[in-house]
């Protein structure tokens, strides 16, 4: 029962990473009906940048944190600026493309940058347990829950209950009529670009301590995240983190309790079936 | 500018429109047949890679270029094709056997996907493709007694009428060349006879393309299958082309780049199939050279322009280290593929229309001509 | 019995009932013209009875066959064609593979044939092309024949939809709405071509219109509906003239 609980804990909690990156999908694909695949690429290169502020610079984590935050908030609009905004409008596989490109090219240069080893981030939570009895709970994966909590939280008030957020669910309906009514359509895009990059880095300062940060975690935790996005219904807020959260059990009871070899099984593959 | 007088309808049916084509593509292929005794063995290792790639270019076109759907799933495809030479070859079945048994199983598997597939549009297919994709990458390595899983599978020498076939003698890559030509022969059959015709107008509208009788279900079937087993006989060749073949070697990275292969061609006409895969397999040597020679005429040009010797060195040193760094290849890729979507949708063989277009029209060239019109998104979600 | 008939047919979204016990017939060779306010059920019933639409209920027959089950792509083949509202050509082909697709429900060739281009194939492809070539001339779009569709203006688009639509030798072609978006000329050549169709084709046409002009001039009989309810059914004076059909369009 024990261990029951443990593993729940700990799939929860990387169930809130492929959460958070099925997150940033689901933002991007609400806003613009595009669908990131350097979603994941973006959460690497947010980790990186944590790693340079933190574990480079020796900032202080939380100065770090939303250091990193920031830098990739801003990244994400260049990106969004230079890379998708000429081709908004065509058609959605010519920008799944030039996604997958930006992916590629963030990999490698990422690579060239921080190298091919795997890196490590310091945090508050790395060393302390929760003990409850006999329950012991790592801080880490903790603070992953809580984070994603709050990030949803957020993230739901500010899709419904504000004027951008109504602004953003207009613009993704009918882009020309939007524009039309004055909602500056361009704006939008780019801020929902910032906000999926910032959340992306989150999921990568917050998965630090449990995965290391390596130039391939984007494409790997990517594919991952992916099903739990579609699992949600791809445009659901809470369902893409409800989807993680699942997967993320999954996995880590499969790893637990299935034989060596049903472990690395692909969710995308159960998940296909589902999104017709 | 050469005027075309069209006097019998036979004009519009022929494969080549006027005699300039027939030279320019018989030269072509005259110069493609002495090129074993021209070219260096690397470079033919490289043109035979050329073929297979233009192979799966021109199903790939097929699929995504002509009917409008697309896949990031080609890779399991020529998995299926290579993985089932391979076994058949184990119990000595010929050449000509296990070739058509290649395809016509990745056919079916392909007309498989295909109808699940009719439900799905968009990145959904595209989802459901790569999903594909993966599922058979891990069959591959969990179906050993047939597979050898992980440890690949070894693959003899292509045996053809009792004579062997090594990978790199002319014979093999006059076979790959000939594959190709027969694909894009077909190809183009298809293309003028009412089945192309269903494709293109399943790509253009549904809706359309239903009432006018169309079976669009069983077209879009017809067209995976199709696109599927060429690009099976395409993993026929790539087996024997590489003697080994291991999962590994066929993951959604080779998918993406045989999408690419087509979106830096051109995905309206067949010459983009094989210019893309051109351009893919070139890269190779091409960033080989960029290590070897490049640092060097740098360094010599910055020398001519009056840079010191220290200078020079340095410079030759820093461009050694950018060319030898590791992920340099899909940077590129990145940067190509992003560079084509943005500026170049129409791909390499839109450029050289365009260029052509211009020196015909001279100096009358619109840029507009080739504008992209926009269409403004409106939600998928609520049809 | 009718040439084509639909019973009693009726769509229905959830409460609201876009098509609602709707019965009419259209006799051979004649020319009727569904006409009503926005939103009566005219699209609707184009759409059901070529099968985007399942109906709710009713039953359509055309030439005493029942066809309320057929496949979308089947309905075609029966002989009966259509145009668009919003106009759906493929625009990234030249007009005349637009053309040579209406003649699909023809082409009897085999996938294996068409790969290797036998004779018979060429044959059929010249066959075809003959046709194409008929109804070409008959609606002039000589000019256009190798214009890739998404360069052409929208008047050109209207014809083209026209012609693909007579391409497949149709028993009975629905028009929705052949003159919306045409300028004044451009709806005389369109009527002069609707009653052609009917005089030297012997084409049968059902068509739903706005523009009562082009109704009065083309049409020997007229329905009118309001809220998926027929309102009146007889020639365009009588409608025209009919009270309800008064109140509707004026709201009184």
């Amino acid at each position: 029962m024990l261990d029951f609980v443990q593993q729940l804990v700990s799939g929860v909690a990387l169930g809130c990473v492929y959460g958070l990156i099925a997150l940033g999908f689901v933002l991007v694909y609400k806003a613009t009906e595009v669908v990131n695949f350097a979603q994941g690429d973006l959460m690497m290169l947010g980790g990186f940048f944590a790693f340079t502020f933190i574990g480079m610079m020796g900032l202080n984590y939380w100065l770090g944190f939303a250091g990193a935050v920031a830098a990739m908030a801003l990244f994400g609009m260049v990106a969004e600026r230079v890379v998708v905004r000429p081709i908004l409008g065509y058609p959605q596989f010519s920008i799944i493309m030039v996604t997958i490109g930006l992916g590629y090219f963030l990999r490698s240069v990422a690579g060239m940058i921080w190298g091919t080893d795997d890196l490590k981030i310091d945090t508050p939570f790395s060393q302390g347990v929760l003990r409850m009895g006999s329950l012991v709970l790592a801080y880490d994966k903790l603070s992953v829950i809580a984070a994603t909590m709050i990030l949803c939280t957020l993230l739901w008030l500010f899709f419904n209950k504000t004027m951008l957020g109504t602004a953003m669910r207009a613009s993704s309906e009918n882009m020309l009529a939007a524009y039309y009514m004055g909602i500056p359509v361009k704006r939008v895009v780019s801020v929902v670009w910032a906000i999926s990059a910032a959340v992306a880095t989150c999921a990568g300062v917050l998965l630090a301590p449990i995965t290391f940060i390596h130039s391939n975690v984007g494409l790997v935790l990517g594919l991952k995240a992916f099903p739990a996005a579609v699992l949600g219904g791809f445009g659901s807020i809470p369902g893409a983190v409800v989807g993680g959260v699942l997967i993320g059990v999954i996995e880590s009871m499969a790893g637990f309790y299935l034989p060596e070899g049903g472990r690395t099984s692909r969710p995308t593959s159960c998940c296909s079936p589902c999104c017709s | 500018m050469r005027f075309m007088f069209k006097t019998d309808y036979e004009d519009d049916i022929k494969l080549f429109p006027h005699s300039g084509y027939i030279v320019t593509y018989g030269v072509l292929l005259a110069l493609l047949l002495i090129a074993p005794h021209v070219l260096s063995s690397y470079l033919m290792s490289q043109l035979v890679f050329v073929c297979i790639y233009a192979i799966v270019g021109v199903a790939l076109l097929i699929l995504t270029g002509f009917t409008g759907q697309a896949s990031l799933g080609h890779a399991a495809f020529l998995a299926i094709g290579a993985y089932t030479a391979a076994y058949l070859q184990k119990y000595n079945v010929p050449f000509p056997v296990y070739f058509l048994a290649a395809g016509l199983l990745t056919g079916i598997i392909g007309a498989m996907v295909g109808f699940p597939a009719l439900r799905l549009t968009g990145i959904y297919l595209v989802i459901a493709t790569i999903s594909f994709a993966l599922i058979v990458e891990e069959i591959l390595a969990r179906w050993e007694s047939v597979t050898h899983g992980n440890e690949g599978m070894r693959v003899k020498a292509l045996s053809l009428l009792g004579v062997t076939v090594p990978r790199d003698s002319p014979t093999f890559y006059y076979l790959c060349l000939a594959v190709l030509v027969l694909t894009i022969v077909g190809t183009l059959n298809l293309l003028r006879s009412p089945t192309g015709r269903a494709f293109v107008a399943i790509r253009d509208s549904e809706t359309a393309a239903r009432s006018m009788g169309v079976n669009v279900a069983l077209y879009k079937v017809k067209s995976f299958a199709i696109s599927a087993a060429i690009t099976g006989f395409a993993g026929v060749l790539f087996a024997h082309k590489l003697s080994f073949i291991s999962p590994e070697m066929f993951t959604l990275q080779l998918s993406i780049e045989f999408i690419i292969v087509i979106l830096i061609g051109g995905t309206f006409s067949l010459h983009g199939a094989v210019l893309g895969a051109i351009f893919i397999v070139m890269i190779d040597p091409f960033l080989t050279y960029l290590k070897d020679d490049m640092p060097g005429i740098i360094a010599g040009i910055a020398a001519a322009f009056g840079a010191g010797t220290t200078t020079a060195g340095n410079i030759q040193a820093n461009v050694a280290a950018f060319a030898s760094l590791n992920g340099l290849k899909g940077a590129i890729y990145g940067i190509i593929i992003v560079l084509f979507v943005l500026f170049e949708p129409l791909g390499l063989y839109g450029r050289w229309l365009k260029i052509k277009l211009f020196f015909q029209l001279f100096p009358l060239y619109k840029r507009a001509t080739f504008k992209r019109q926009k269409i403004y998104v409106k939600s998928e979600r609520n049809r | 019995m009718s040439y084509f008939r639909a019973e009693n047919l009726s769509l229905h979204f959830g409460g609201l009932k876009a098509v609602d016990a709707v019965s009419f017939a259209v006799e051979k060779g004649e020319i009727l013209s569904i006409i009503g306010p926005n939103g009566a059920g005219k699209s609707s019933i184009f759409n059901l009875i070529s099968r985007i639409y399942r109906p709710t209920s009713g039953r359509i027959f055309f030439e005493d066959q029942d066809i309320t089950e057929e496949a979308p792509y089947d309905i075609a083949k029966l002989g009966i064609a259509r145009t668009f509202q919003n106009i759906e050509l493929f625009e990234n082909a030249t007009v005349l593979s637009n053309l040579l697709v209406g003649r699909h429900r023809h082409s009897t060739t085999q996938l294996w044939q068409e790969l290797l281009f036998l004779p018979s194939v060429r044959a059929n492809e010249k066959v075809h092309r003959r046709r194409v070539e008929q109804v070409i001339e008959f609606l002039d779009l000589e000019p256009y024949r190798d214009k890739l569709i998404s360069g052409l203006p929208y008047g050109v688009r209207k014809v083209i939809e026209l012609a693909r639509a007579l391409c497949s030798e149709p028993k009975l072609i629905l028009l929705d709405e052949p003159s919306s978006g045409l300028n004044v000329e451009e709806t005389d050549d369109m009527s002069f071509w609707i009653r052609d169709l009917k005089n030297e084709l012997g084409v049968t046409v059902l068509m739903v219109e706005h523009d009562m002009s082009l109704v009065n001039r083309v049409s020997d009989r007229v329905i009118a509906l309001n809220y998926g309810r027929v309102l009146a059914m007889g020639s365009p004076a009588e409608v025209q003239q009919h009270p309800d059909v008064v109140a509707a369009y004026l709201g009184a």
